[in-house]
């Protein structure tokens, strides 16, 4: 049996006698020489303190679910192993510049809200095939990495470009548009190109690259957004271009 | 209370598909969902997704009956024909439209859909998108919701369904970030919250995969079918159960034992590691249980290294992925370390072909559904096709349903009744002081499920499994609840389900004890052949609220054209 100090961030803004943030320590204890974080969250909810509100889902770092700031990092919990931190203290916080709503339960309803304002959906405007649309090997690849996202929101989180204009789409919202935009099913056209070639949209990402950094999936949400501005720039100039 | 036309409880695959077959036909429909849509556990499905397309070179006289025909076959046929048959038909649609929807498929250098070989099947029939096909199909029904403006309730825990005179009329949902109890009334409901798979301690599932509205139809009446037949995939990482596709396999992968034998060529001397998962699973056990598990521990290797490190970053990046972040092995470098582990629920909730309970106004698809499709046993490739022809049939049937009903309005008193006994059993909880730890006794069901109720069953584990079930029944009366916070009570959740986790762990358990034969995943060692004199029936287990355990009955299967025969591959 080991143990391991977990330092968590608690707060609960509707609690009328300890609204304020504030930090507790728990000892977890297990078995072998794996936990992931989410295990030890798991451990304390049940042994140790039951008030305790974290997100998760699968448990195998395809939902999305448990994005959190942990020792210094956006990481999901259930791919973390504590024993790759290599640290005495697994210091656990809701990802920030996020509204809170409890412990560890951020609210996503804004990051959503971008992600709907991009149209994440394949636009086609001719009649569907009777069969598959084709499409090469080459272009199917061009989308595997912007379909990898799992939506779990911490490259928006930790976008200062966001932090200093709430009406930012942020980078996951752009990534999406960049998904279907470079599509080769897509006959969007310009339909889309109003809801991302703007101020809110890809001239208010600076490169600062957080985004690729925070990525638990190591997706590159930026050279999306370098492509739409060149697409941009492209459909500006000649009229005829994609 | 809210009310909408429809409600569909579950926002994976099969749910996503209803609600947008409903909205597509002009009905208001919901979708009510304890997560956000986009992290259902459908998106953790890895290898494919089957249809006759017959765009592998040697797939080209490949057909919708050969499709129909191996899950059949695959399903020890306890299959119901007619729906393996209207399963495979519309498969090919399904493919095609979820392409023109944008998903992300893999492709064969023609821009076709690629396909490749998966267990069970004659054919290499089994379309993908790398090994993540769940995932981008999840997220292309997620788009097609958002483009749809289909209403959805995120973090909803839906706990209880409101019946009026028999009939469904909506549901009780916790609003987890709003903290309360909500009614949401409907003309008909649809539940689709996917497996029971956590009921085990060695499952491939999410952490939300609990059987959360299998039990509450079962509670109000509804019989569960087929539920003794659990599958055990035979490949989940040894020390977390994660699962490591079987396309790892389709794509050339070897099964290795501590000998180093490929030992598949013993039991399934044709298809090899592609054999059905019943059998690939009871072999890796076998193998294991005499002693030639790798260093003489409790697991068998899957080797891909001679695949090559280009192909496997190309076919597998995903299961290369969670090896390395949850076993610590790189697959190009070493083999996987696999154990066989609880991976689907072939039974569920009682369906016709059209998604219909016995309930009138409750549909039911997917995981949590029996249609029956997958009789004893699942072919791989089969689960994410079921649950968008399902999903998309049960929206059909819905909206037909509507169109019968002369009086829309549901019981305004029953709902509101219904809300308040949730209420008031949650205040009981809350007031008690509980003797008994819930999380005890989950860790003591769950292990007792992997232990009892496994690969290889006998009378004597399973009565013995039973007494440790009802045990547990009895000492959750026990339970109390340890915090009264009403905003993201996740100890509230966790406390509340488990007892109707129990009460699917003994359908299992008495359906198994009943069934005096071996069929498909289901394999007695004191009866170790099919028995289709007294067998060939599926199970239905209805709720006894004063006694502890199923009243279970019988169903005929429907027959077909295809034949009994005995299986072999």
């Amino acid at each position: 049996m080991s143990d391991i100090k977990f330092r968590l961030k608690r707060q609960d803004p509707r609690d009328k006698e300890n609204p304020e943030a504030h930090w507790e320590e728990y000892t977890v204890k297990y078995e072998g020489e794996n936990l992931t974080v989410l295990e030890g969250l798991f451990y304390i909810q049940e042994s140790l303190d039951p008030s305790l509100s974290f997100r998760y889902g699968c448990g195998q770092s395809i939902c999305g679910s448990c994005a959190m700031y942990i020792n210094g990092a956006y990481r999901l919990a259930c791919q973390t192993n504590v024993k790759h931190l290599a640290a005495d203290v697994i210091t656990v916080a809701p990802m920030p510049h996020l509204p809170l709503i409890k412990d560890m339960i951020v609210d996503m309803d804004d990051f959503f809200a971008k992600y709907e304002q991009i149209k994440p959906w394949l636009i086609r405007n001719s009649p569907d095939p009777e069969k598959e649309l084709i499409q090469s090997a080459k272009d199917a690849k061009k989308i595997e990495m912007p379909s990898d996202c799992i939506l779990c929101g911490s490259c928006y989180s930790s976008c200062p470009s966001a932090w200093g204009e709430e009406n930012y789409l942020g980078p996951a919202a752009l990534l999406k548009a960049y998904r279907f935009e470079v599509d080769t099913r897509d006959e969007a056209g310009r339909e889309r190109m109003p809801d991302w070639d703007n101020e809110r949209g890809v001239y208010r990402c600076h490169t600062i690259m957080n985004c690729v950094e925070a990525c638990p999936k190591e997706l590159n949400p930026t050279e999306g957004i370098e492509w739409l501005k060149r697409a941009a720039v492209r459909r500006k100039v000649f009229r005829r271009a994609k | 209370m809210i009310h909408h036309d429809v409600i569909v409880v579950g926002g994976g695959l099969s749910g996503l598909r209803a609600a947008i077959e409903a909205k597509r036909a002009g009905v208001d429909v919901a979708i009510l969902s304890q997560v956000h849509p986009c992290r259902s556990h459908s998106g953790a499905a890895q290898g494919g997704i089957n249809a006759a397309l017959g765009n592998h070179p040697d797939g080209a006289d490949d057909t919708w009956e050969k499709h129909a025909f191996d899950t059949t076959k695959g399903g020890d046929y306890l299959v119901d024909q007619d729906a393996a048959i209207q399963m495979a038909k519309d498969a090919i649609g399904i493919i095609y439209e979820m392409d023109h929807w944008g998903c992300l498929f893999s492709r064969f250098n023609d821009g076709r859909i690629a396909q490749r070989p998966f267990g069970g099947a004659g054919f290499p029939r089994c379309c993908y998108g790398l090994d993540k096909t769940g995932h981008y199909l999840l997220h292309t029904l997620v788009e097609q919701a958002y483009r749809l403006q289909i209403k959805m309730y995120v973090e909803q825990y839906v706990a209880k369904l409101i019946v009026h005179d028999g009939v469904c009329q909506g549901v009780v949902t916790y609003d987890m970030i709003h903290g309360g109890f909500e009614s949401f009334t409907a003309n008909a409901v649809v539940i689709a919250t996917g497996g029971a798979g956590r009921t085990y301690s060695n499952s491939t599932n999410s952490i939300i995969s609990t059987g959360s509205g299998m039990f509450m139809a079962y509670h109000a009446g509804v019989p569960l079918k087929d539920m003794e037949f659990v599958q055990f995939h035979p490949t989940g990482l040894f020390t977390t159960n994660i699962l490591m596709t079987e396309g790892a396999r389709g794509e050339g992968g070897y099964l290795v034992n501590g000998l180093g034998e490929r030992f598949m060529e013993k039991y399934a001397p044709k298809f090899m590691e592609l054999a059905p998962r019943d059998i690939t699973a009871r072999s890796i056990q076998t193998e294991i249980n005499e002693g030639r598990g790798v260093n003489g521990q409790g697991y068998v290797h899957l080797d891909l290294r001679h695949l090559g490190a280009e192909k496997i970053l190309e076919r597998l990046p995903g299961i290369r992925d969670l090896a390395i972040h949850f076993e610590g092995v790189d697959p190009i470098e070493e083999p996987i370390p696999v154990v066989p582990s609880q991976h689907y629920w072939m039974g569920g909730i009682d369906t016709n072909v059209d998604g219909a309970t016995p309930m009138p106004g409750l549909y039911a698809a997917g995981e949590c559904a029996c249609v029956s499709v997958h009789g004893a046993n699942r072919l791989g490739g089969n689960s994410l096709l079921e649950t968008i022809v399902f999903g998309r049939r049960a929206g059909a049937d819905v909206v037909r349903y509507l169109e019968t009903l002369t009086d829309k309005r549901p019981n305004a008193r029953t709902a509101f009744a219904t809300a308040q006994l949730m209420e008031q059993m949650i205040d009981e909880l809350g007031a008690k002081n509980g003797t008994e730890n819930v999380y005890v006794l989950r860790a003591e069901m769950t292990e007792t499920m992997k232990e009892h109720y496994g690969l290889f069953r006998d009378e004597a584990t399973m009565k013995a499994g039973i007494e440790k079930l009802l045990s547990i029944k009895e000492r959750v009366k026990n339970v109390g609840l340890r915090w009264t916070g009403r905003v993201f009570n996740v100890d509230m959740i966790r406390t509340v389900e488990f007892e109707g986790m129990v009460d699917l762990a003994l359908c299992v358990a008495e359906g198994a004890l009943a069934r005096t034969e071996s069929r498909g995943a289901h394999f007695r060692t004191d009866h170790n052949t099919r028995d289709d004199v007294n067998w060939l029936k599926h199970t239905l287990a209805y709720y006894r609220p004063d006694t502890p355990g199923p009243r279970l009955d019988a169903k005929p299967v429907t027959l077909g054209p295809f034949e009994l025969q005995e299986r072999k591959y």
